[in-house]
């Protein structure tokens, strides 16, 4: 009797987290569960949403990984980019933090602009950098003329277009790192570096020993956001240069969605999706392994 | 004895100027460390507010105008020749308010459902519930890509694709990291409150509606504002959902401005630039404190 006198409180409080979490319940399970299920299925099919889809088998991954030649270049662009993004944006915005985390003057002016970037959408700025980049009436060449250089082809240049797209998203995003690293530095005791101080370490020094381990947990998470976003690079492809001059910068997500909804190849497409899924999740775990062991996590 | 000086001048580097010499050459010796940052500090900034500024001048210009070397900071004449054009061309302003309706359906709805959720999660106590929550994080790690076809099947499939619905549906249901970021918070929230209400037998409604929302308000406002960022500048799921102009977001609108007659017209292109950036401009300097926290926790929490 006394298990079944707790019981209908505890129903009661089971029923309301039901009743609390049902509406992200639904939400999570409509839109992320099932598609990341039926995105699995769909990648063994060929479908064009217009006749039913029909089953064949792992030809969609045996095309795309031995037949597609495309597929090769947007995955290869896409880790160039990633390559260029990620440690640019990393070294800049760090560079940045560290500045502003001394006790020079106008350090809320110098934040408040340098996060401007970011909080504007990226289409629009893809448009200004686009009319900026023009190779004959751009202002960026204009202004490097003034130096005496010569007019350089920036989004229509084939071997320049990749690295332009890489420099407005370094411009895009390094403020929003600096804002983390900010924080991750503010976290860092000051009596840490007054011991450092009376004891005669360098700027250097103290830099190696005390900012560096006590930020890796900041660094690894800016490094993780950084692959997500940068694996998934679309609205600036899109606007600056729809993955030209000659495919060069054609990335993965572009080509995947020129897939789906330009070539109706639902399956193909899906099947990219997953193979883009699975090189995200061996990157992060074995960012997790490998950075992960070495992260500094004892900052009180 | 050459490292305490050493630490000195370091100290001065990096801490500014405190102690004071005498003299012309010292004075300069010891601020120059401190001009040659600012100067630095100030070029970044320059290269951050330049395009913008570049984007509103532009704007303001006749059309044959823009090619004139040396370029008009200053437009000369000024005109609203571009704005003009760029509301009779595509319905903008119908596309602006699109916009700002879909941002503030979704907002309302996943600021509601998740903290919800999160009241669930912090609050509650019920069977597997870890385990769910662990659940709910590892949905985290799904890339947008790899749902971004399967859910358009499911949006033809309902008949939802071109109406406001697409657009709304998938997020107003709450977000993993809504929740996720709210019961964070309420966990740092004291349960003596709660407990004195339960003794006098308010429901758990009750509890959540009356407590714990007021008690949320600074992490709403900062999910508020970040989610504000994220519909008005998302771009990619509107574009696929919506074809008709009268329903498309002004990133969609504008993108499409670019891929046809007026791609090279920068004028219009930069009016309609201009007006897609200038919300999230206000809306970014009434909310700094909230981007500043919600960097800050986001960044810290995982």
């Amino acid at each position: 009797m006394a298990a079944l006198s707790i019981s209908p409180l505890k129903r009661r409080e089971w029923l309301a987290a039901a009743v609390f979490l049902a509406p992200n319940m639904i939400g999570l399970t409509v839109f992320i569960v099932i598609p990341v299920i039926a995105g699995f299925f769909i990648s063994f099919t060929e479908w064009d949403m217009l006749s039913a889809p029909e089953f064949i088998g792992i030809a969609n991954y045996v095309e795309l990984l031995t037949d597609d030649r495309l597929f090769w270049i947007t995955l290869r662009n896409t880790v160039v980019y990633s390559l260029f993004v990620i440690p640019g944006s990393i070294v800049i915005s760090l560079l940045l933090a560290l500045a502003l985390n001394t006790r020079i003057r106008g350090v809320g002016i110098y934040r408040t602009i340098y996060f401007l970037p970011y909080v504007s959408s990226t289409i629009a700025i893809s448009l200004v950098w686009k009319w900026i980049m023009h190779p004959d009436f751009g202002i960026l060449n204009g202004f490097l003329g003034l130096f005496g250089a010569p007019k350089l082809g920036w989004l229509q240049d084939r071997n320049m277009a990749l690295l332009s797209v890489a420099v407005v998203a370094i411009w895009h995003s390094a403020g929003y790192n600096m804002t983390i690293f900010l924080a991750g530095l503010k976290g860092i005791p000051r009596t840490y570096y007054e011991a450092a101080q009376i004891d005669g370490a360098t700027y250097w020094q103290r830099f190696w020993r005390i900012t560096f381990p006590l930020l890796t947990p900041t660094l690894f998470f800016v490094l993780v956001i950084s692959l997500i976003g940068s694996f998934q690079v679309f609205n600036l492809v899109y606007i600056m240069t729809e993955g030209g001059p000659g495919n060069s910068t054609q990335v993965y997500v572009y080509y995947l969605w020129e897939n789906a909804f330009s070539y109706f190849r639902m399956g193909y497409a899906s099947a990219m999706a997953y193979i883009l899924f699975v090189i995200m999740l061996v990157i992060t775990l074995f960012q997790v392994r490998l950075l992960g062991r070495r992260v500094n996590y004892d900052i009180a | 004895m050459t490292l305490p000086k050493r630490a000195a001048a370091d100290r001065r580097q990096t801490v500014g100027v405190q102690e004071s010499e005498t003299g012309l050459v010292p004075l300069l010796r010891q601020r120059l460390p401190t001009l040659l940052l600012h100067a630095v500090l100030i070029a970044v900034g320059v290269i951050c507010v330049v395009p913008f500024i570049w984007m509103f001048t532009t704007s303001f210009k006749l059309q044959q105008n823009v090619f004139i070397y040396p370029p008009q900071w200053i437009p000369q004449p000024f005109t609203l020749d571009a704005y003009d054009t760029l509301f009779t061309a595509i319905p903008f302003a119908r596309q602006l308010f699109n916009t700002l309706f879909v941002c503030v359906v979704i907002l309302a709805g996943q600021l509601l459902f998740s903290s919800m959720g999160a009241y669930a999660f912090a609050r509650l106590h019920f069977p597997g519930r870890d385990l769910l929550f662990l659940f709910f994080l590892s949905t985290m790690m799904v890339p947008s890509a790899v749902t971004l076809i399967p859910t358009f099947i499911e949006i033809r499939f309902l008949g939802w694709v071109n109406t406001y619905m697409a657009i709304i549906g998938p997020p107003v249901l709450g977000s993993a990291f809504a929740t996720f970021f709210l019961r964070q918070f309420m966990l740092t929230i004291p349960l003596e409150l709660e407990e004195a209400a339960r003794i006098d037998g308010a429901s758990y409604f009750v509890i959540y509606a009356r407590i714990i929302l007021p008690l949320i308000r600074p992490a709403l406002a900062v999910l508020a504002v970040f989610g504000f960022v994220f519909f008005w500048n998302d771009f990619l799921w509107p574009l696929i959902v919506t074809n008709s102009a009268d329903l498309k977001v002004v990133t969609v609108g504008i993108a499409g401005l670019a891929q046809g007659y007026y791609g090279t017209q920068w004028t219009v292109l930069m009016a309609g630039a201009t007006l897609t950036v200038l919300p999230l401009i206000v809306a970014y300097f009434m909310a700094q404190k909230q981007f500043v926290e919600g960097i800050v926790i986001s960044g810290m929490k995982t």
